[in-house]
C-alpha cells in the first residue's frame, strides 16, 4: 500500500497545510469580495465582478476618516508604549531593586485578563473622574495595554545580550550617554523594534477597549463594526485588502534587504 | 590622633569615586520604572478598584450612585446571568482545544518540516492580522452563509443533522449558531496557539528525534515520549493566550451568533453601555476577573510550569 504509506509520512504535513488553509480562507474572501457589486446594504453574497470601490476608496462617508484617525492613535500608542515599555525593560534586566515581583505581576496582569474587563474597568475610572471620552481615553487605554507586549519583546532581547560589552565601551573610555546610544541601544534595536510593530497592529487592531472608551469617537474597527449592522460597504474589503498586501510586501521587502545584507557580509 | 585622621585620605577619593556611580545607580532603575508603572497603576489598577468600589454601589444614572456596599447586586448577576457564564466558559474551552488540534501540526510542520518554505509559512501566519480582525470575522458570514458551499456540503452529507441533534447547529443553519461561534473564536485565537507551540518545538534538538528513533521508537511514541513532553510550555501559554481573550470576547457571539449565544462579553458590553446599569456589569466583570485569575491559577499550578510567568 504504497498510497498510504506516502499518505502516512505527510499526515503532519497535510495538517498543517488545512490549518493554513483555514487561517487564510478568510483573506481569500475579503479579497475576493472587494471586486464584488452587492445587491443592497450588505456585502456578503457574490453577485458581480466590479472594480469600483478600489477606484473610489473613500467613497463612504467616515470611513477613510476613522481610517486616519486609528492610524494617528496607533502611532502615538506605539511611541508612548515603546518609550516607556523599553524603560522598564532596561531596569528589569540590568538592575536590582525592591519591589522587583509587585513590578513583574503589574506587567504581566494586562496580559493575562480578558480585555473585556480592563475596558469595563477603565469606563468606570473615566466616568468616576468625569473625563471627556474621545481621542485622549482612547491613546490612554492603548498605551495602557501595549505597554506591557513591548516589555516582554525588549525584556527577551536584552536577557540575551552579553552586559561584557557595555563593560567593554565603558572600559574604552566610552561615558554613560555614548555607551547607551553606540553600543547598547543598537544591540536592543530588534527587540525594540519587535515590541514597537506589536504595539502599532494591537493599537490599530483594538476594538473590545476602544468600543468601551471611546465615548461618540469613530475608529476603524469601530466603523466596522457600525457597518456590520447597518450595511458593510465594498470599500471595508478593499482597505481590508490593501493593508494584507502592504503588510506582505513591506515583510518581503525587508527579508529581500536582510539577505542581500548578509550576502554582502558574506 | 593625627595618624588616624591623616591616614584615610588616600583611600577616600577611590571609595567616593566609586561610591558615586553606585548611588547614581541605586536610583537610575527608579527613574526608568516610574513612568511605565505610573501608567500601569493608575490606568489599569485604579481602574480595578473603581470598579470594585462601583459594583457594591446603589443608586440611578440621574441622582447619581453611592457605595453602599450592597453586595446582592452579586448574587443577582449570576443568578441572572450564570448561563451566559458557563456558556463563555464552555465555548471558549471548545475554541481553546479545536487551536490546540489544528494549531500543533501546523506548528510542528513549521518548525520540522517545512525546510527552505518555513519563513514563506511563518509570514502567512502573521500577515492575516494586518487585515482587521472584524473585517475577518464578517468574512465567515460569507463562508458559512445559508446557501453557501460548507453548509451545502454539511447538509448533503448529512452532517449538519449530527451537529442541531447535538445542538451545535439548529436546522438547516450554521450561522447564529453555537457551532459558528466556536468556529469564529477558534479562527481569532488561532496565532496566539501557533506561535508559543512553535517557539518550543523549534527550542527542541532534533538530534533527541533520531536518538528516540535509534532506540527503536515508533514515530508516533517519539511524538508521545519526547516531542510533545518537550513542548508542554508552549502548549500552556498557548492555551492560556487562546483560552483567556476568548472567555471574555463578544465579537464573535455578536457577530455570527444570535442572542441564544451570547456570551458574558456581550452582557457586560450591553449592561455597561446600552442599559448603562454600571454596578451590574461592574459586578459581572469583576467575577468574570476572580474566575479567569482563579482557573489560570490552578491550570499553571496543575501543569507544573510556574517559571512560565
Amino acid at each position: 500500500m504504497p498510497f498510504v504509506n506516502w499518505l502516512r509520512r505527510r499526515l503532519v504535513v497535510i495538517a498543517g497545510l488545512l490549518t493554513l488553509g483555514y487561517l487564510l480562507l478568510p483573506n481569500v474572501i475579503v479579497t475576493v469580495f472587494s471586486f464584488n457589486k452587492p445587491n443592497g446594504r450588505f456585502n456578503y453574497a457574490w453577485q458581480q465582478f466590479s472594480t469600483d470601490a478600489w477606484k473610489d476608496p473613500c467613497g463612504v462617508a467616515g470611513m477613510c476618516g476613522s481610517l486616519s484617525l486609528s492610524l494617528r492613535i496607533a502611532v502615538w500608542a506605539t511611541v508612548g508604549a515603546t518609550v516607556l515599555g523599553a524603560m522598564i525593560a532596561f531596569a528589569l534586566v540590568r538592575y536590582r531593586f525592591r519591589a522587583r515581583g509587585a513590578v513583574n505581576s503589574l506587567i504581566f496582569l494586562p496580559m493575562a485578563m480578558p480585555e473585556v474587563v480592563m475596558a469595563a474597568s477603565l469606563l468606570t475610572l473615566f466616568l468616576n473622574m468625569g473625563a471627556q471620552l474621545g481621542f485622549w481615553t482612547i491613546l490612554i487605554a492603548h498605551i495602557m495595554f501595549c505597554l506591557s507586549f513591548v516589555v516582554t519583546a525588549v525584556k527577551a532581547r536584552v536577557m540575551s545580550m552579553d552586559p561584557r560589552l557595555e563593560e567593554a565601551a565603558r572600559d574604552l573610555y566610552a561615558g554613560p550617554v555614548q555607551t547607551f546610544v553606540r553600543v547598547t541601544l543598537p544591540i536592543a534595536a530588534p527587540g525594540i523594534a519587535a515590541g514597537a510593530l506589536l504595539s502599532f497592529a494591537l493599537s490599530f487592531d483594538d476594538f473590545i477597549i476602544t468600543n468601551f472608551n471611546a465615548g461618540s469617537t469613530v475608529t476603524f474597527p469601530m466603523f466596522v463594526w457600525g457597518s456590520a449592522q447597518r450595511g458593510t460597504p465594498v470599500q471595508i474589503n478593499v482597505i481590508g485588502t490593501a493593508m494584507f498586501l502592504i503588510a506582505v510586501l513591506f515583510v518581503l521587502a525587508s527579508m529581500a534587504v536582510g539577505n542581500r545584507r548578509n550576502r554582502q557580509k558574506a | 590622633m593625627s595618624t588616624l585622621t591623616e591616614a584615610p585620605p588616600p583611600l577616600r577619593p577611590a571609595a567616593t569615586e566609586r561610591k558615586a556611580p553606585r548611588s547614581r545607580g541605586r536610583w537610575t532603575p527608579y527613574w526608568l520604572l516610574l513612568p511605565g508603572i505610573l501608567w500601569l497603576v493608575v490606568f489599569f489598577a485604579l481602574p480595578m478598584i473603581y470598579q470594585a468600589s462601583t459594583s457594591v454601589q446603589t443608586g440611578s444614572l440621574e441622582e447619581g450612585y453611592k457605595v453602599t456596599w450592597h453586595f446582592a447586586t452579586y448574587w443577582d448577576a449570576l443568578g441572572e446571568y450564570w448561563p451566559q457564564f458557563l456558556r463563555s466558559v464552555f465555548y471558549a474551552a471548545a475554541a481553546t482545544v479545536l487551536c490546540l488540534l489544528l494549531g500543533y501540526p501546523l506548528a510542528y510542520l513549521i518548525a520540522f518540516r517545512a525546510g527552505r518554505w518555513r519563513n514563506l509559512i511563518m509570514i502567512l501566519v502573521i500577515a492575516p492580522f494586518f487585515t482587521s480582525f472584524l473585517i475577518r470575522t464578517l468574512a465567515w458570514k460569507t463562508i458559512l452563509a445559508d446557501n453557501g458551499p460548507v453548509v451545502g456540503a454539511l447538509n448533503s452529507l448529512h452532517l449538519l443533522d449530527v451537529t442541531s441533534w447535538l445542538g451545535w447547529t439548529a436546522g438547516d443553519r450554521v450561522l447564529a449558531t453555537p457551532l459558528a461561534v466556536v468556529c469564529g473564536l477558534t479562527y481569532n485565537f488561532l496565532p496566539f496557539m501557533i506561535l508559543p507551540l512553535y517557539t518550543s518545538l523549534e527550542r527542541i534538538d532534533g538530534r533527541l528525534h533520531e536518538a528516540a528513533g535509534d532506540l527503536y521508537a515508533k514515530p508516533f511514541t517519539t511524538f508521545r515520549k519526547v516531542t510533545f513532553p518537550l513542548s508542554m510550555p508552549g502548549v500552556v501559554s498557548g492555551t492560556l493566550l487562546t483560552f483567556i481573550p476568548a472567555t471574555g470576547d463578544y465579537v464573535n457571539a455578536e457577530l455570527l451568533g444570535s442572542t441564544d449565544t451570547r456570551m458574558i462579553g456581550n452582557v457586560i458590553q450591553t449592561q455597561f453601555l446600552r442599559i448603562l446599569d454600571y454596578p451590574t456589569a461592574a459586578a459581572l466583570s469583576f467575577i468574570l476577573m476572580a474566575a479567569i485569575l482563579f482557573m489560570v491559577t490552578f491550570y499553571i499550578r496543575r501543569s507544573g510550569t510556574e517559571d512560565l510567568v
